[in-house]
């Protein structure tokens, strides 16, 4: 990282801070029931407790204190003053965590014009009032990582959010979570699903190797653009004077912290040589590849994902929608954990993530995972790819009171989520939501009713809208 | 005597030449078998414990505790399994679509608006990957549909209105003519659009929208203008067929449509939009032609006109995105219950291939939210067979139904529920496949 953004990032984090601070003291004061308003407290108690790094406790209790897992146990009093959640009959497990996500992003996703488009940041596009942040929630996921389309080489810059659903958009990012970037390998990046226009250029690169080619000469760019920012800072920190900066570059800067391992690689791929591409590429510039995204083939090459240290962030059973998701097994996420590789399943999508611990459930019947193997695939897992398990991912004390409460098993089809809590506080509560749909309905009429007036004969949008026609397969997966 | 005998011997051929058209018997005799010790679940009634399902010359012969074990027959001893009939997928592209963005390897969507002589067994390829992929997650039958949801890239950009006859078939057999149930079981129509009806996604048929939105109204008159114009057509070709057959010039896309306006073959309705859905119920009633609906949530803001008219209803899958920002996030989950509580009779249908084993997961989550576990298993078997007018073959184990079976590992709509024997057409029949076979192979690899 260069000063100029390391100034910009200290800046922002402070601001971040401040964000935080602020929404603490709005929050707190906003908490009717502590009367000394010096600290939260919720005791979830006689439920299952699936802590997924230690084990499995029936009959047991959680307790919660400022947002934190306090106390983990069996015989856990109420403390006075607490939220008692009695959990009889209830599974509580960590929150879910879904590795690639495109909610709460404000328009596209992809930077689609160039093959590298690293200066794109979702940051700078987060928007807190996506209804499918709420959705997500209703399924169980309490933190996503926020990617980027696959449209490019090298995409565009990441962020995890947790998904604190009513709060500004600087409230959703998980702080302190490594930022990442998106590389998409494949018939994506090389555009061979989509349509030119008549008279419109194709864009390079047009296969496979040429999407090698685009990575390493990015990367060739960032290794010099990277000398020449070392030699300045060298030659000023011994008081020259007169220096000029280099010129700053916005699309290398992120390629630079990626080459300092100050941001993750989470690279879309799908078929077992570009994998092995990307990690040699990432061998010869001396980067690591953190996480392979949707790696449908690589059951096939676990072996050398394994050695290089990446994770394989995959679907559960969709297969054959394009030529390279031919070879697409559902048994992939069992076999890349059976050969040494940490394995997430994750959704890619709104919908599919409404039902991660569904998908997780699946590798039990393809290959055979153990039910706490199948739980880390959703939780503790995709929480190591994404460098946050000192923070989520298990039911520990210390970690961030991030829980989900079933009334089933969560690896039943019959699961249904009853709570998602985040930071101690509950955001998703089912049986609030069905009491609230009433009410909900009647204001909407009545805008309706409004607007009709207000508007009579004016032409407008039908109702039903949504994601707008020519929406395709390919949006799906990114 | 020598008559007689002649006639015996020509009867008998008569016999053997037409059975092995109908293709219920293959040439070899096949082997009996009795599932012993098992629980059965018949879906015609309650649960039989420890008992035997005996299957000869691909039927169900013989059910219940104690029944008979015929001599030579192999014995499959079930016990601690649980036996059903094998689940039924109402809508797929199975066979007619190999991997959806290879415009060679998909055969479902034809140029034209309006290809009522089109029938989808001919376009479904036997050896597709698809087939034991999906069948060994206990899908032993399937309808596959050519041109739903209007045109595909490849049509040309022209809009499918009447996509042609859906087939109804086996998961096994070396040819159609091996699998084949009903080749022709519904007629596909793709409603057209009205306004204010809004576009986006089609739900889940891969090939997206249906009939663009934002249509007007001048031009859904004329589409519908024209779909009676060709019912008439086929009404007066029957009559004129019916009258003097040589003095007619045949016509084949009129021919297709005969079997429809008798009533005999339904129209498979593909609409999205609950104003559309009350336009079809209303036209179909008038044109007294047979209907399914296959559609989304929009059926549950129409369920009491459903139920009214008797229209059996094709859910897409219910793990769908949601399209309006305010409905409630569980609308596509509680549908099948809200339908079913409604009175109107449901099938689960997966309209793509590249989800199609996920069938029992659907039927599984919307029973989470509501839907009885006795309707979903009928919403799996009975109901699409009943739809299909195959009610009597299919759907139940019950003496004399075609043998098409699952020996599982538990409820079938459980995540983790394997399925152990799959008989299709009283076959037992390997539930290996592309899936298995690379798992096997790449799981050896040191």
């Amino acid at each position: 990282m260069n000063l100029t953004t390391q100034k910009n990032y200290r800046k922002f984090v402070l601001g971040l801070s401040i964000a935080v601070m602020a929404a603490v003291v709005i929050a707190v004061s906003s908490w009717p029931s502590q009367a000394q308003g010096n600290s939260e407290v919720t005791l979830i108690k006689n439920a299952t407790i699936l802590t997924v790094t230690k084990g499995t406790i029936q009959n047991g209790s959680v307790l919660i204190r400022n947002g934190k897992i306090a106390e983990v146990g069996t015989n856990i009093q109420a403390p006075a003053g607490a939220t008692v959640i009695d959990g009889t009959g209830m599974f509580v497990m960590p929150g879910i965590i879904d590795c690639h996500s495109h909610i709460a992003v404000d328009g596209g996703v992809n930077e689609g014009s160039i093959s590298v488009s690293s200066m794109a940041n979702i940051l700078d596009v987060l928007n807190p009032v996506d209804i499918d942040i709420y959705r997500d929630l209703a399924g169980g996921v309490t933190s996503a990582n926020v990617l980027h389309g696959s449209a490019n080489a090298i995409g565009g810059q990441t962020t995890v959010i947790k998904l604190r659903w009513g709060q500004p958009a600087e409230k959703l990012v998980f702080e302190g979570a490594l930022p990442g970037i998106k590389f998409a390998l494949g018939e994506n990046p090389k555009r061979s699903n989509s349509t030119v226009l008549p008279g419109q250029p194709r864009r390079y690169p047009a296969t496979r190797m040429g999407v090698e080619d685009v990575i390493r000469q990015a990367f060739t760019e960032a290794v010099e653009y990277k000398k020449k920012w070392e030699n300045y800072n060298r030659r000023k920190a011994t008081g020259e004077l007169n220096l000029i900066p280099p010129r700053r570059d916005l699309r290398l800067d992120p390629l630079v912290e990626v080459l300092e391992g100050k941001r993750y690689v989470h690279s879309h791929c799908y078929v077992a040589d570009e994998i092995l591409m990307l990690i040699r590429v990432a061998n010869e510039f001396g980067f690591k590849v953190r996480t392979f995204q949707h790696v449908l083939e690589g059951y096939k090459v676990a072996k050398e994902m394994a050695a290089h240290g990446a994770g394989g962030s995959t679907f559960s059973d969709w297969w054959a929608y394009k030529l390279e998701a031919y070879d697409a097994i559902p048994y992939n996420a069992a076999l890349m954990t059976q050969k040494g590789v940490i394995v997430s399943i994750n959704s890619d999508d709104a919908e599919e993530a409404q039902h991660l611990n569904q998908e997780a459930a699946k590798t039990m019947k393809y290959g055979g995972l153990s039910h706490d193997e199948a739980l880390k695939l959703v939780t503790i897992n995709p929480a190591k790819q994404l460098g946050i398990d000192n923070r989520v991912g298990s039911i520990e004390v210390g970690k961030d009171a991030d829980l989900v409460i079933y009334n089933h098993d969560p690896l039943s089809v019959y699961a249904v989520v009853q709570k998602s809590i985040i930071d101690g506080k509950v955001y998703f509560d089912r049986q609030k939501d069905i009491a609230n749909r009433a009410e909900i309905a009647k204001e909407k009429q009545a805008l309706l009713d409004k607007e009709r007036q207000a508007g009579a004969g004016r032409g407008g949008r039908g109702p039903g809208g949504g994601r707008g026609p020519g929406d395709s397969i390919q949006d799906r997966e990114e | 005597m020598r008559t007689s005998r002649k006639k015996l011997f020509l009867a008998l051929f008569a016999f053997v030449m037409v059975a092995a058209l109908a293709g219920a018997f293959p040439a070899e005799a096949q082997q009996t078998y009795a599932i012993t010790h098992a629980k059965v679940f018949p879906i015609s009634g309650p649960p039989i414990l420890d008992a035997t399902v005996v299957i000869r010359d691909g039927k169900i012969s013989a059910v219940g505790k104690g029944a008979a074990i015929p001599s030579g027959a192999k014995v499959i001893d079930a016990k601690g399994l649980e036996v059903y009939p094998g689940m039924f997928n109402a809508v797929t592209e199975l066979g007619m679509n190999e991997i959806g963005q290879v415009d060679a390897s998909v055969d479902t969507h034809e140029l034209g608006e309006y290809n009522p002589q089109l029938v989808a067994a001919t376009a479904v390829n036997p050896a597709s990957a698809h087939i034991p992929v999906t069948r060994a997650d206990g899908v032993t039958h399937v309808i596959a549909a050519p041109g739903m949801g209007g045109g595909r890239g490849g049509g040309g950009g022209a809009q499918v209105i009447i996509g042609g006859q859906a087939s109804l078939f086996n998961l096994a057999g070396w040819t159609m003519d091996e699998m084949k149930i009903k080749t022709s079981a519904a007629m596909v129509i793709n409603w057209p659009a009205l306004p204010g009806g809004g576009g986006g996604r089609g739900g889940a048929a891969p090939q997206g929208a249906a009939p663009a939105g934002g249509a007007n109204r001048a031009e859904y008159d004329r589409q519908i203008a024209e779909i009676t114009e060709w019912l008439e057509r086929a009404r007066h070709y029957s009559a004129a067929m019916q009258a003097n057959k040589a003095a007619v010039e045949r016509d084949l896309k009129l021919e297709a449509l005969v079997p429809v306006v008798k009533g005999e073959l339904p129209f498979f309705v593909v609409a999205n939009q609950a104003n559309q859905i009350r336009e079809a119920v209303a036209y179909c009633d008038k044109q007294k032609v047979r209907m399914i609906l296959a559609t989304g949530n929009a059926a549950g803001e129409v369920k009491e006109l459903l139920k009214e008219k008797s229209i059996p209803v094709i859910l897409r899958p219910v793990l769908t995105l949601l399209r309006g920002e305010d409905d409630p996030y569980d609308q596509n989950l509680t549908l099948a219950a809200q339908l079913s509580a409604a009175g109107v009779k449901i099938a689960f249908g997966s309209f793509g291939n590249e989800f199609a084993r996920r069938l029992s997961q659907w039927a599984g989550v919307s029973v989470a939210f509501g839907l009885s576990h006795d309707e979903a298993m009928k919403a799996l078997t009975i109901n699409p067979a009943e739809m299909f007018g195959v009610g009597k073959e299919l759907g139940t184990i019950e003496v004399g139904k075609m043998a098409n079976i699952i020996v599982t590992t538990g409820d079938p709509l459980e995540l983790n529920t394997e399925v152990r024997y799959l008989f299709i057409r009283g076959q037992l029949t390997s539930t290996d496949n592309r899936h298995r076979q690379l798992y096997e192979e790449y799981r050896k690899r040191q």
